[in-house]
């Protein structure tokens, strides 16, 4: 379990972050919401330690990661896979060498069992024969799907995903969701999502955190979020008419 | 930022980047691939300016001492002195500035801006040693021999034109280039080659690793690289002259 507790975070005098608290737990793909500026990123990179909070406990399941030493804090972080919004793939190397990458810096295995290794993520995430593409000449799904395969290759406990979505159309978005769902499910890991797509959200959140103006202001499921009278996510999730009517069957039809 | 705060924060990260490397046989890796980036890359260049910059330092001494009172020769051993003292060094290392400094510098500065630097961080890989570290030991170990070459090349340079030109004899260019060798400033050369090699690949890191935006700011970062790369091998070319031969 991940648990956050109080966190403070300012940048040159202006409060980011001011006093989250939740927990996010095993198995379970966490989704952090909220408009442009209201700290997501921010409280992201606190998470993954590269951002150190100004106050605060953040716990890696009893770990706790804001009073580890640079060199102890290095050492959780092989426990964790990320995938960012651009991928963050290594320019002047090929798929393979991306993914084998983690491998070759961390693991003691000789280079066939990488190899298996790198071939079994990327048939876990649907991705053949471009084991010796470079990344510039992938699509943005494929892309993702490699950084997907990157974060995983480790076994990480914690997975993080700023906006996997950004920049995907609508069915390569709902295939990196399944994809992000069933790798959660399959290796009991805790994921936690950035994101502004309400669609994943409503797919695959289980359990949802609102952030407005660097503040906690809603936390809860994917169900939830249908029932919920907080003006503030009803006003952020239900912008769009599409949402209002679709809030609007699932009320009748539950009723 | 002020200039004392670059100050500061280059040296915290040049102690950063003198860890221990995480996995040797990844760093050897990079090391050959920053040796080819840095080092070979630049041999075309180095060989193209040294040769022609010893042929005209040897066609201005010879044009320029034209009374009968000062013997021919010397051309030949004003050419070896100032190739070896300072153009090889001094110069070469300011090309090298330009051309591997804004290479370097925009390198990492894309790393940054396109998060590749904050995957390595979160791998829990230390980036500054995983980036930069080999990139000193390439300037420091191959550098010397660029520009031990680029010595050879420049006196070359200066032979060459002496028999194309018709402006003196060989005889006496070799003879120049042999009276009064001081190995002692080959010496005095390659402690500031080296000197020059660390700044070479520190500076230009230091900027592209902090630069903050986009592919703008990678731009100016690069420039500002460059600019600050040779700004400081000249003033620590006077200070070394001074130390070392003063």
């Amino acid at each position: 379990m991940i648990e956050v507790t109080d966190l403070y975070k300012e940048f040159n005098g202006v409060p980011v972050l001011k006093g989250i608290t939740t927990t996010f737990e095993k198995g379970k793909t966490n989704m952090i919401i909220g408009q442009s500026g209201s700290g997501k990123t921010v409280f992201l990179k606190c998470l993954l330690g590269l951002h150190k909070p100004d106050k605060g406990i953040i716990s890696f399941d009893g770990r706790k990661h804001t009073e580890l030493d640079i060199t102890t804090q290095r050492q959780l972080r092989q426990e964790i896979g990320m995938v960012f919004q651009g991928g963050a793939l290594y320019d002047s190397l090929t798929v393979e060498e991306n993914i084998m990458f983690p491998l070759k810096m961390f693991a003691d295995q000789p280079r066939s069992e990488m190899l298996d290794r790198v071939n079994f993520v990327l048939k876990r995430v649907n991705l053949n024969d471009a084991n010796k593409k470079f990344p510039a000449e992938l699509s943005g799904g494929m892309q993702k799907r490699v950084a997907i395969a990157r974060a995983i290759v480790m076994k990480p406990k914690y997975l993080f995903c700023d906006e996997p979505n950004s920049g995907l159309d609508p069915n390569t978005a709902t295939v990196i969701d399944n994809l992000i769902q069933e790798i959660t499910d399959e290796y009991q890991i805790i994921t936690i999502i950035n994101s502004h797509d309400m669609n994943s959200v409503m797919e695959i959140g289980e359990k949802i955190v609102f952030l407005k103006n660097g503040v906690k202001a809603w936390e809860g499921t994917n169900k939830d979020i249908f029932k919920t009278e907080n003006e503030a996510i009803v006003k952020f999730v239900y912008s769009s008419n599409l949402f209002k009517k679709v809030r609007e069957a699932y009320l009748n039809e539950t009723k | 930022m002020n200039y004392l705060e670059h100050i500061g924060k280059y040296f915290l990260m040049l102690k950063q980047v003198f860890k221990k490397p995480q996995k040797w046989s990844v760093f050897r890796e990079m090391l050959f691939r920053e040796i080819e980036d840095l080092g070979l890359k630049s041999l075309g260049i180095i060989t193209f300016i040294s040769f022609f910059v010893g042929g005209v330092v040897a066609i201005q001494t010879a044009l320029n001492v034209d009374s009968p009172f000062i013997p021919k020769y010397l051309i030949g051993f004003a050419t070896k002195r100032s190739m070896i003292l300072e153009f090889a060094p001094t110069f070469m290392c300011v090309i090298l500035a330009g051309k591997v400094g804004s290479y370097i510098s925009s390198s990492i500065g894309t790393m940054r801006v396109t998060e590749q630097i904050d995957a390595l961080e979160v791998m829990g890989i230390n980036s500054l040693n995983y980036l930069v570290l080999p990139k000193i030991i390439a300037t420091l170990f191959f550098y010397p021999l660029l520009i031990t070459l680029a010595m050879f090349l420049g006196i070359f340079g200066g032979y060459t034109a002496g028999v194309l030109t018709d402006l003196f004899y060989t005889e006496d260019f070799i003879y120049g280039i042999q009276l009064d060798f001081n190995p002692y400033f080959v010496k005095y050369a390659l402690t500031k080659t080296l000197v020059f090699a660390f700044v070479i690949a520190t500076i230009p890191a230091y900027h592209g690793y902090y630069v903050k935006g986009g592919s703008l700011e990678v731009g100016r970062a690069s420039t500002q690289a460059v600019v600050w790369t040779s700004v400081v091998i000249i003033l620590l070319n006077y200070f070394l002259t001074q130390m070392l031969l003063g």
